[in-house]
């Protein structure tokens, strides 16, 4: 029987630059197949291709037959017939890609209207049952909610009800759960399974985690520098990769454990009751809104050489509590840094002991001022606590901590956006050891990488901890990460700690169901 | 300052090699250098009134026109009260026997030399009774590359001279708003809360004055002054620049290195200096190259209201009104004054964009 879809030659390419080369995959009907690489692999590319999603400037070749029809150079009529109501596709950010003006019924019932010619009522009947179908809680009521009004997995929810609106026979799902909480990915991941087998749809699945495939697709493609490396079974990709590509991803594990600190290390870090609130919304100013809390009452104590994992879904507060733990947030509470109460200190006051305590954020783009050459971002502490220095022996202390964070220092006079997301990350890890402090407070460091690039930011980070003794909070939602780097965890849920142990008794023997869903999401 | 604060590396480069951009400045250097330096070579004064020639339209040819030169010369004769005869016109001088019944006064050889067509007339002969003055005047040759205006000046001259103003008003006016709205605007932006609620309510009233009044109120206290043009428009230009640095500032306060800084220790003047003015450059500079020509057309307003340049002086706003009036009779006075402005604006714009593109760092 013939393929459902046939990719033959695909071939993506901008200007002079071919960011996808010559793709061959088959989809059967009522197949799922992943297509597997990191960031820059090409594999959104060819999804977008075969929806005839690229901009006009991407020069697209090769053959994308579906059921029969080419797609590469339909034009768009012929296309709008096929996209939406044969081929549905869901995407990755559930924010963005819902408008936020019209209501979830409104923008489910018009690929319904479009394509099937159902009236207003007949289409406002069918989104009802779309949304039950993708077991939306309150589905009724939830029609008329515009997509703020949702939290990121109840969007992607509404994301699949409309790509599944027509009965497409294939739905194209691009890093569907990626943005997603891992206990919700988990949720997504299981609906998606199972709408596929009643709807006996086929299914192409794109994802950086491979991880993340080996519970859906049924075969595997990996996918390197725009160029297939492997296709075949997942289970056989798992078992036996033949390509050295899908060897490295499937041992993107961050493996191996942390060295527990040496006994009787001194605390640098010590917080007792630590709040975060903010200001609610739609208060008056004579009677306001009661304020939003955070963080509530937190207690937590950190050694030089030891590493405090914080884990939670997104919006249980490890981040307010990383920022009040480095006074950069207005809190509620006593944080002591080594044996000084930072509480009372002024922000003047508190500027000349910055230097002991410094955080990494998440996204390395948004982290580094794109204006600044990568040199001056990572001295820029220097300026402010070692002002003696000359602009010479500043640009020495760059190129020294360029070499530390295993960079070339010969690229240190470049500008941010001339790295990659694992160097950049490097480089705001430099600009938090040139000072040398005592604590750092790592924000998802490594939750906006690839996995591979990750285990070496893992193993970066666990050899400067053992170098300089540092004490390090590490938040993240990623419990893999947290097993590599972590002594001790700490759970939070809206606020508050749930848990909090030695790593090995909190993953593996969790009390509490909440660091059990976690860790079951985070495992199976 | 240091490398933390200049534009990222190779901005300067990348725009050297944007033929756009350097062919835009060439077009900028070029029309202010003419109107620098043309003045001068035009060989009229912005200001000198040639009766003879109103509304002459522009053309590569001298005046006079041979076959003008009698009929002038008819009404010459007629005003010093004498009869022109034997009149031989060559290209470079008029020979002519000015004839009366009474003596003829030599002094009504000024009118010769006073009407635009003709220089000092000298005296060849004269007849024993005085009746008869036989006189040579060299014919003034005139060129009026672009035509004249109503009142007979030379309108290059006049463009150029007005582009003086135009562009010193444009840049001096646009420059005081930049840096008024930048630092206004960052430093609310930065620091937010109530005291960015209290600097752009300070924004809001100077909004709600009307501009006119202000100028006004500016012109009675102060008597009039090309300067005070410069501070009127600077003082109501920046408000908007401040906005939107602010709107920027607010937006680039929240970005993380904006919080990695501060986790360095750096203080609020060094935030504002190293991160929030550099990144919030992009639209500063793209709003920037549309003020300087809101800010020519705004003064050309206030010239017509009277508050402006005055007579003889003038801008191209002046010039361009003028023309307005004189369109059906004389497009020429609207098309030159306006083709200079047009070419400048657009130069303006153009390098503009590319200056803010060359200094976003991405785009390398």
């Amino acid at each position: 029987m013939a393929p459902l879809l046939a990719i033959r030659g695909l071939t993506v390419a901008y200007g002079g630059r071919t960011v996808l080369h010559g793709l061959d995959l088959d989809i059967a009907r009522g197949e799922t197949v992943a297509l597997v690489g990191e960031s820059g692999s090409g594999k959104s590319q060819a999804a977008l291709a075969v929806m005839g999603l690229l901009p006009e400037r991407a020069a697209v070749s090769g053959s994308a037959r579906f059921d029969g029809t080419e797609l590469v150079g339909l034009p768009r009529p012929a296309l709008d017939r096929i996209r939406g109501a044969r081929i549905g596709m869901v995407f990755q950010e559930p924010m963005t890609a819902l408008d936020p003006l019209f209501t979830v019924g409104h923008q489910i019932a018009l690929p319904l209207r479009a394509h099937r010619g159902l009236t207003g009522r007949q289409a406002a009947t069918r989104a009802r049952e779309l949304l039950r179908l993708v077991e939306l809680r309150d589905a009724e009521a939830r029609l008329t909610a515009y997509p703020h009004e949702l939290s990121g997995g109840e969007r992607q929810r509404v994301m699949i009800a409309m790509a599944l609106a027509c009965e497409p026979d294939l739905l194209i799902a691009d890093e569907p759960t990626t943005a997603l909480d891992v206990t919700v990915q988990a949720r997504i991941l299981a609906l998606l399974n199972d709408l596929k087998q009643r709807l006996g749809m086929a299914m192409l699945f794109v994802s950086h985690d491979l991880r993340l495939v080996r519970r859906i697709a049924g075969r595997t493609a990996v996918m390197r520098a725009g160029r297939l490396v492997e296709v075949g079974p997942t289970e056989r990709l798992f078992a036996a990769p033949a390509a050295p590509e899908t060897r490295d991803l499937v041992a993107a594990e961050p493996a191996g454990r942390k060295a527990p600190p040496p006994p009787g290390s001194p605390v640098v870090l010590e917080a007792r009751n630590v709040a975060v609130s903010y200001p609610g919304r739609g208060g008056r100013p004579w009677r306001p809104a009661p304020r939003r809390v955070a963080v509530a009452g937190i207690d937590l104590a950190v050694r030089a050489g030891e590493t405090l994992g914080l884990v939670g879904e997104s919006g249980s507060g490890k981040s307010s509590l990383g920022r009040a733990l480095l006074r950069l947030e207005p809190s509620a509470g006593i944080v002591r840094f080594e044996d000084r109460d930072l509480t009372a200190l002024s922000r003047a006051a508190l500027r000349p002991l910055r230097r002991g305590f410094q955080p990494v954020f998440q996204d390395p783009h948004g982290s580094l001022s794109p204006r600044m050459s990568a040199g001056a971002i990572v001295t820029e502490g220097l300026r402010v606590h070692a002002p003696e220095l000359g602009a010479r022996e500043r640009d020495a202390r760059a190129a020294a901590a360029f070499a530390e964070v295993r960079l070339d220092p010969g690229t240190r006079h470049r500008p941010p956006h001339a790295f990659s997301g694992g160097q950049r990350q490097r480089i705001a890890i430099a600009r938090a050891m040139i000072l040398r402090p005592r604590l750092v407070v790592l924000d998802e460091p490594t939750s906006a990488l690839d996995r591979t690039v990750q285990r070496d930011i893992v193993a970066l980070l666990r050899d400067l901890q053992a170098a300089h003794g540092l004490a390090y909070v590490f938040i993240s939602h990623d419990l893999a990460v947290v097993r590599a780097l972590s002594d001790r965890v700490l759970v939070l849920r809206d606020g508050r700690a749930v848990e909090h142990g030695p790593v090995d008794t909190v993953l593996e023997t969790p009390r509490e169901d909440y660091t059990r869903a976690l860790v079951a999401a985070a495992t199976t | 300052m240091t490398t933390a604060a200049t534009p990222p590396a190779g901005a300067f480069a990348r725009l050297r090699r944007d033929p756009a951009a350097v062919s835009s400045l060439a077009v900028l250097l070029l029309v202010a250098l003419a109107c620098l330096v043309g003045p001068l070579l035009t060989g009229h004064a912005y200001d000198r009134i040639y009766y003879d020639y109103p509304r002459t339209p522009p053309s590569w040819r001298a005046y006079p026109e041979p076959g003008t030169l009698g009929p002038a010369l008819d009404r010459l004769a007629l005003r010093m009260r004498v009869r022109a005869e034997d009149v031989s016109v060559t290209p470079e001088a008029v020979r002519l026997t000015l004839a009366a019944d009474r003596p003829v006064d030599e002094r009504v050889l000024g009118f010769l030399a006073r009407s635009d067509l003709f220089g000092p007339a000298r005296v060849l002969a004269r007849s024993p009774d005085g009746r008869r003055l036989s006189v040579e005047a060299p014919v003034r040759r005139l060129r009026f590359l672009l035509g004249t205006d109503a009142l007979g000046r030379d309108l290059l001259t006049r463009t150029l001279v007005a582009g003086r103003v135009s562009l010193a008003l444009g840049l001096l006016a646009t420059a005081v708003a930049l840096g008024l709205g930048v630092a206004y605007g960052a430093v609310a932006g930065t620091l937010g809360g109530a005291v960015d609620a209290a600097m752009m309510r300070v924004v809001d009233i100077l909004y709600a004055l009307p501009f006119v009044f202000f100028v006004i109120m500016l012109v009675v206290f102060f008597g009039r002054h090309l300067g005070l043009i410069f501070l009127a428009v600077g003082a109501v230009e920046w408000l908007d620049m401040a906005r939107i640095v602010r709107g920027e500032a607010m937006a680039i306060r929240r970005r993380d290195y904006v919080l990695a800084a501060e986790a360095l220790g750096a203080g609020t003047p060094a935030i504002l200096r190293r991160h929030v003015v550099p990144n919030a450059l992009g639209p500063v500079i793209a709003f920037a190259a549309l003020l300087v020509p809101r800010v020519i057309l705004l003064e050309s307003f206030l010239s017509f209201l009277g508050l402006g340049v005055q007579e003889p002086m003038t801008s191209w706003g002046v010039l361009i009104a003028d023309g307005a009036r004189a369109i059906e009779s004389s497009a020429w006075m609207l098309a030159v004054p306006a083709a200079f402005l047009v070419v400048t604006l657009v130069a303006l714009n153009l390098f503009g964009d590319r200056l803010r593109d060359a200094l976003d760092p991405r785009e390398a």
